[in-house]
C-alpha cells in the first residue's frame, strides 16, 4: 500500500450561517484546502455529511460539490457514518490514494444544522442510534450518555466534576480560535450549574448545534515532491461495535476505539507514549472520559484526575482538543472528523498560531459515530 | 428616514390586566429549571378580557390624558394578532366604547408584534395631511404561546394607545421622524385556523429581530439623522429580557438609557403592545426635552422606529390618568390551572 499525505486544509468558521447553504459552506472549505495545497484539480472527491438528506432533503452531495467546484467529470461520492461521516470520508479517500488508483483526493465534510429546528436536529442525531431499539422508546443520544455518566460515577466512586472538567478544557483551548463556534472560556462552576439535559448530563457538557465545513487534500507519493505546501503523513483505521453501549461487554469501554487505535498505532509504527497531541470526540463530557480511557491514554476512572492535573493542557503531557474539540470549536456532525484532522495538520506543520503545541511529531484524532458504534482513528506524523 | 412635521402625541395610555403567572409556575408544569426561564412573570388577561377590552381601557386613558372630546377623533387603527373575531373590526368596538363619532375611519392592522407601531404611521400621516384632527393608534394583544413551547413563558396580555394630533403648546411629545425596515423573513407565523403560532427557534434572533430592529434604528442614526448621544431613552420590542439588552450592547448604549423602557421581565411580551408599553413607562417618568427612540419588531419581518421628543405638556397631562406603574403593581398571582382556564387552553369540546 502506498503512503498517504495531507497537503492542504480549509476550514469555515462554525456558527449559525443563516445566509449560506450547506453546499456553499463546503465549497468555501474545499477551495481553501485546494489553495493551501496549491492544486487546482484532484482525481476524486469524497464528501462527509450525516444529515443532509433529512435536514436539507438533499442527497447526492458528491456530484453537487463536484459541479459547484467546477470539477464536473471527477468521481465524487458521499460517505456516511453518523457523527464520524467526515472521518469516514477521509478513510475512503486515503484508501484510494493508498491503493494507487488516485494521486490527489479532496475530502470535504459539511453539515448545516441550523436549517432544522432543535427537535429535528435531535432526530437527526438519533439516526446514529438503532431506531427500533433506542429511538422508538425515546432513548436518545443524550439519555444514553446520561446512563453511562451515572454508571461511571457509581463504578469509580467519583463526582461529576471529574467528568465536567473536559468541556472546561475544550473551552479553554478554543479561546480566541477564529474558526471556533464558542471561542471563550467557561468555568467548571458554570458547567456544573447549567440545566440538566438528561440528568446527570448538563447543557454545558454537550456540544452545541452549528454549521460548518472542513476540507483536506490528500496526495500520494508521486505528487509529494511536486507539491510545495507543508505536508504530514496520514494513517487511518476504523472499527465498529454493538450500536448500543448496553449490548457491549462493558458499556464504559468503547471497544471499537480500542481496536482502531491499536491498529493505527501498529500501522504507523508508533508507541502510544509517542503521541504528542490528541483530538477526542467530546460530543459529551462523558464520551471524552470514556474515549481517553478506552484508547489507553488514561486508566479506567482516571482521565478526569489527569485533566485536573494539567496533563491535557496545551503545555501538558498530552495536549487535548487544541482548538476546542467538539464542545467549543463546534460539532457540525459530518464535518467534525475533517476539522479534527485539519487541526492536527495545522499543529504538525507549525501553523496553529497561539494554540501551537511545542514541536509535535505525532498527532491522533478520534472520531466516533453514535455512542462509539463506529470509531475512526487518524494518526498524522510530521515530515 | 422620514421627518414628520407638526405631529404630536396629545395623550397616551397603557393597560395591563391584573393577573400574573410566574415563569417558575409554567416551568413547574413542563419541567424547566429556574435558570432556563426567560422572564420572572407575565401578565394574563382575565376571563372577561380580550384584546378589544384591553384596547378600550388603554384608549380611555389616552383620551382622558389628552383631555379632548372623543368626537374629535377622526381615525382609530388597532394593531393586534389576537383579534377575538376573524371577521369583524376591533376599531369599531373601540370607537363606540370610548364615545367617538360615526364619521371616522376604523381599521385593524396585523404585522405580528409591530402592528401597533404601524398604526402610528397611518395616524400621523392622516394628521399631518390635515384629513383628521386627532387619531388613535393602539397596540393590543392577548398573545398566544403553545403550551410547553418556549413562547408560553413570555406571551402576555396588554394594550397601549397613543392619541395623536397636531403639534400644540400643550402636547405631550412631538413625533419627529420615523423609519421602517421590512423583508420577507419567515421567523414566526400563525396560519388560518391555528390556535398557536409556529416559530423557527433561533432563526428569530440574528436574521429576524436583530437585523430588522437595527435596520430601522440605523436608518434614524444615519449621517443626516440622530446620534445615540442625542437620545435620552431607548425602547425596543422585547420578546424576552435578553434581546433588547443585546441591541443596547450593539449600539453601545449606557444601561440607564434603556432600563426605563424594559417591561418584559415582569410583564412578559404582549406582542403588539410591548414596545408601546415600554414607551408609556418612559413617558410616565420623562421630562420635557427628553428624546426617546422607539423601535418595534414584528416577525415576518419588520421594524418601525420613531424619534419622539418630550414636550412641556407632559408635566400637566401625566397625572390626569393612571400610570403604567399603577397597573404593574396591581397584581394577583394565578396558578397554571387558572391560567389555562383564563386563556382558553382547556378545550371542552
Amino acid at each position: 500500500m502506498g503512503k498517504v499525505y495531507v497537503a492542504g486544509v480549509g476550514l469555515t468558521k462554525i456558527g449559525e450561517h443563516w445566509d449560506r447553504g450547506l453546499e456553499q459552506l463546503m465549497v468555501e472549505a474545499a477551495l481553501k484546502a485546494l489553495e493551501d495545497a496549491g492544486l487546482s484539480h484532484v482525481n476524486s472527491i469524497y464528501v462527509g455529511n450525516m444529515a443532509g438528506e433529512f435536514l436539507q432533503e438533499q442527497a447526492h452531495l458528491g456530484a453537487i460539490i463536484a459541479e459547484d467546484l467546477g470539477m464536473v467529470g471527477t468521481p465524487a461520492y458521499r460517505v456516511e457514518a453518523a457523527n464520524a461521516s467526515g472521518a469516514a470520508a477521509i478513510h475512503a479517500g486515503a484508501l484510494e490514494i493508498a491503493s494507487g488508483k488516485a494521486d490527489a483526493v479532496l475530502v470535504v465534510g459539511g453539515e448545516k444544522l441550523s436549517d432544522g429546528l432543535i427537535e429535528e436536529v435531535s432526530s437527526a442525531l438519533l439516526m446514529g442510534e438503532r431506531q427500533e431499539y433506542e429511538g422508538f422508546i425515546g432513548a436518545d443520544f443524550y439519555s444514553i450518555n446520561a446512563l453511562l455518566y451515572k454508571l461511571y460515577m457509581k463504578r469509580y466512586g467519583v463526582k461529576d466534576d471529574v467528568i465536567a472538567v473536559f468541556p472546561m478544557l475544550s473551552h479553554r483551548h478554543a479561546k480566541g480560535v477564529a474558526h471556533a463556534q464558542y471561542p471563550f472560556e467557561v468555568s467548571l462552576e458554570k458547567i456544573l450549574s447549567s440545566p440538566y439535559i438528561s440528568e446527570p448530563l448538563r447543557r454545558f457538557e454537550i456540544s452545541g448545534v452549528g454549521d460548518g465545513a472542513a476540507a483536506i487534500v490528500l496526495i500520494g507519493e508521486e505528487l509529494k515532491s511536486k507539491v510545495k505546501a507543508p505536508k504530514t503523513e496520514l494513517y487511518i483505521s476504523s472499527a465498529t461495535d454493538f450500536t448500543t453501549p448496553f449490548e457491549r461487554e462493558d458499556p464504559l469501554r468503547f471497544q471499537s476505539l480500542d481496536v482502531a487505535v491499536n491498529k493505527v498505532l501498529d500501522e504507523a509504527g508508533v508507541d502510544r507514549k509517542d503521541v504528542d497531541l490528541i483530538e477526542i470526540h467530546d460530543a459529551t463530557s462523558i464520551m471524552a472520559a470514556i474515549s481517553l480511557e478506552s484508547s489507553g491514554f488514561a486508566e479506567p476512572g482516571e482521565s478526569g484526575k489527569l485533566a485536573m492535573n494539567g496533563e491535557f493542557d496545551l503545555s501538558g503531557r498530552l495536549p487535548y482538543n487544541t482548538f476546542g474539540g467538539l464542545k467549543a470549536r463546534g460539532n457540525p456532525f459530518g464535518a467534525t472528523g475533517v476539522y479534527q484532522v485539519a487541526e492536527l495538520h495545522l499543529q504538525l506543520t507549525g501553523r496553529a498560531g497561539k494554540n501551537q503545541v511545542d514541536s509535535p511529531k505525532v498527532g491522533m484524532a478520534q472520531s466516533l459515530g453514535g455512542v462509539g458504534a463506529t470509531a475512526i482513528v487518524t494518526l498524522l506524523k510530521a515530515i | 428616514m422620514v421627518r414628520l412635521n407638526g405631529v404630536a402625541i396629545q395623550g397616551y395610555g397603557g393597560y395591563v390586566p391584573r393577573y400574573r403567572i410566574r415563569a417558575e409556575e409554567i416551568g413547574r408544569l413542563w419541567g424547566r429549571e429556574k435558570q432556563e426561564l426567560p422572564i420572572e412573570e407575565k401578565a394574563v388577561a382575565g376571563l372577561d378580557e380580550d384584546s378589544v377590552t384591553m384596547a378600550v381601557e388603554a384608549a380611555r386613558i389616552a383620551v382622558k390624558r389628552a383631555g379632548i372630546d372623543p368626537k374629535k377623533i377622526g381615525a382609530i387603527h388597532v394593531g393586534s394578532e389576537s383579534k377575538p373575531y376573524a371577521v369583524k373590526p376591533t376599531g369599531t368596538i373601540v370607537a363606540e366604547a370610548i364615545g367617538a363619532g360615526q364619521n371616522i375611519l376604523a381599521a385593524d392592522l396585523e404585522f405580528a408584534c409591530k402592528a401597533g407601531t404601524e398604526a402610528i404611521q397611518l395616524i400621523t400621516g392622516l394628521v399631518e395631511s390635515g384629513r383628521i384632527e386627532y387619531g388613535l393608534a393602539i397596540g393590543t394583544d392577548t398573545a398566544q404561546g403553545r403550551p410547553g413551547d418556549a413562547l408560553e413563558y413570555t406571551a402576555a396580555s396588554g394594550a397601549a394607545a397613543l392619541l395623536i394630533g397636531r403639534l400644540t403648546d400643550d402636547a405631550v411629545a412631538s413625533i419627529e421622524a420615523w423609519s421602517s425596515y421590512v423583508t420577507d423573513t419567515p421567523d414566526f407565523w400563525r396560519r388560518e385556523h391555528e390556535n398557536y403560532p409556529s416559530h423557527a427557534a433561533r432563526f428569530t434572533g440574528q436574521p429576524a429581530y436583530f437585523r430588522h430592529v437595527l435596520g430601522s434604528i440605523n436608518e434614524l442614526l444615519s449621517d443626516e439623522g440622530y446620534s445615540t448621544k442625542d437620545i435620552d431613552y431607548f425602547v425596543f420590542h422585547q420578546p424576552n429580557v435578553k434581546f433588547p439588552l443585546a441591541v443596547a450592547k450593539a449600539l453601545k448604549l449606557e444601561r440607564e438609557k434603556i432600563s426605563s423602557g424594559l417591561i418584559s421581565g415582569f410583564l412578559g411580551n404582549p406582542y403588539s403592545a410591548t414596545s408601546l408599553l415600554g414607551l408609556v413607562k418612559i413617558l410616565d417618568g420623562a421630562k420635557p426635552g427628553d428624546v426617546i427612540l422607539l423601535a418595534s419588531f414584528g416577525s415576518g419581518a419588520g421594524s418601525d422606529a420613531y424619534i419622539i421628543r418630550v414636550l412641556d405638556g407632559i408635566e400637566e397631562k401625566r397625572d390626569r390618568a393612571p400610570k403604567l406603574k399603577d397597573f404593574i403593581e396591581r397584581k394577583i398571582y394565578i396558578d397554571y390551572a387558572s391560567y389555562a382556564r383564563f386563556r382558553g387552553k382547556l378545550r371542552l369540546r
